[in-house]
């Protein structure tokens, strides 16, 4: 059996982390509910106070932990709740993009929009958009890559058939 | 008398440094050796496998283990010292967190045997040729480990103590961990036998840190005339100092050269990499996509600059794809 993953197949649906920001993304989001927008269910929002609360390790642990994309959603420049929060979103964002593109991880997988509360359109255009996109890439799986990286450890084989035989007993 | 603790020191993939750095223990290696048996020491001493395989489990009181873990060879001895260990101290940068070796986490196996064995400017091998893992000598054949698929630090691959970081790590360190380990002494299983702040916390340039750093480009080493009194981010190069642990004295700076990251992150930090960026780059000058990517450009390579010893154990291990 192998883990490597497979290109998109029935079934599989794109697993999207958002950091939305409190004073903005956020509310907008909740605009686009209470308006009755509908939009791809594929992503799951936490919600920070302020995107330059993003610490870059949440990106990365987003993806080893399976998400097969991030979107970041902040104020617009000019607007950010704590003045400039946005700022060193969008500069760690910059710095981050280039790490992904070295470690392999496609572009499309990272995403910023500057979201601001009335804007509940933009959140469902945004989120139909990465969404189609996510799709067309297909599934990022770091999880299960791990996993097939670790079968090569000798001590992995040896508790698999450990646990294949305790299976059997 | 009570017999003494007979320890191990052995090595996976490693440059020999932490080998070396046992020796910068200097005089007190007397007082090492007087406190305990070294009972195996492959680089120092004539040790052969099958010595190791005699001794029965656990007989070994510690063994410090360095170097990255790459081939089948030296996963197989770290399972064996393993073992044979009722502690294992993975000894310096590479065995803690895949060190420079885990860098090559940037490359598949296929690009790395290409490059070594054909692409080099320097290798002459019109016809290709590539270790095997086996081959016939005379009637008898002869075998190589096997080359895995990336480089992992000791915990991915055996059980691991404790930790002693660093690039190699100091002597003070290690009479620290020595001691610890006769008395019995030892912090939670799992620690860092170092400190567990940042850098900046001991380093002697701390008072010139600005409250408000803004980049405007960031200098390597070379590129400039570094100021010995002043804090190096401070003057525009890019010192690990704020997501590296502390222990090491600040050497490096004593030595007028920016922190690289060796000690790896305090235990509150999963990726060394990660919250460096989040540091440097929230104080970038600028606010357009331009004039911040202008800024970063002066950072050519940012995997070697921020996970210069922690590929391995960051979050993302390695180059997918």
């Amino acid at each position: 059996m192998s883990h490597q993953p497979e290109k998109p197949t029935n079934g599989w649906e794109p697993r999207i982390i958002a950091f939305f920001c409190n004073w903005c993304t956020y509310t907008a989001a909740d605009l686009a509910g209470v308006s009755r927008l509908k939009h791809a269910s594929n992503i799951r929002i936490i919600r920070l106070m302020c995107s330059g609360r993003l610490d870059p390790q949440f990106i990365l642990e987003a993806f080893a932990k399976g998400a097969d994309g991030v979107l970041i959603g902040g104020c617009h420049p000019g607007d950010c709740h704590y003045i400039e929060g946005n700022y060193k979103a969008l500069r760690r964002f910059r710095m981050l993009k280039r790490l992904l593109h070295e470690m392999g991880i496609e572009d499309e997988r990272l995403r910023l929009e500057w979201i601001s509360a009335s804007e509940g359109e933009k959140v469902r255009s945004v989120v139909n958009d990465m969404v189609a996109k996510i799709k067309a890439l297909g599934p990022l799986a770091l999880p299960s890559k791990i996993a097939s990286w670790d079968e090569e450890i000798a001590g992995n084989q040896e508790l698999a058939l450990e646990k294949e035989e305790a299976q059997h007993a | 008398m009570p017999e003494k603790p007979k320890i191990g020191f052995y090595w996976c993939a490693s440059c020999g440094g932490c080998e070396e750095s046992l020796v910068d223990l200097a005089e007190d290696i007397l007082g090492v050796v007087e406190a305990v048996d070294i009972a195996f020491w492959p680089v120092a001493m004539d040790f052969k496998k099958k010595d190791v395989e005699a001794m029965a489990d656990g007989y070994l009181a510690a063994t410090f283990v360095n170097g990255a873990v790459r081939t089948s060879e030296q996963e197989e001895m770290a399972r064996l010292v393993r073992r044979k260990s009722k502690i294992i101290v993975a000894y310096g940068s590479c065995a803690h967190l895949g060190g420079i070796p885990a860098l090559a986490n940037q490359f598949d196996r296929e690009e790395i045997l290409r490059y070594v064995y054909e692409g080099a400017p320097t290798v002459d091998n019109a016809v290709k040729e590539r270790p095997k893992r086996e081959v016939g000598v005379d009637g008898s054949s002869v075998t190589l480990p096997q080359f895995h698929d990336m480089v992992r630090a000791l915990n991915q691959v055996v059980d691991v103590d404790y930790y002693l970081p660093g690039c190699p790590p100091t002597p003070r360190l290690m009479k620290q961990a020595v001691s610890a380990l006769l008395s019995g002494n030892l912090p939670v299983r799992g620690s860092v036998l170092a400190p567990d702040l940042a850098l900046c916390d001991e380093c002697k340039r701390k008072e010139s840190k600005p409250a408000d750093l803004q980049y405007l480009k960031f200098k390597r080493p070379q590129e400039t005339l570094i100021d010995p009194a002043v804090c190096m981010l401070a003057q525009g190069i890019v010192c690990m100092g704020p997501a590296t642990r502390g222990g090491c004295e600040g050497q490096c700076l004593r030595g007028n050269m920016p922190c690289t990251g060796c000690f790896g992150p305090t235990s509150r930090v999963k990726d060394q990499g990660a919250k460096m960026i989040s540091a440097l780059a929230s104080s970038i000058k600028g606010s357009s996509e331009d004039e911040i990517d202008a800024v970063l450009s002066t950072i050519p390579d940012p995997v070697g600059t921020f996970y210069r010893y922690g590929l391995a154990a960051s979050l993302l291990r390695k180059k997918t794809g």
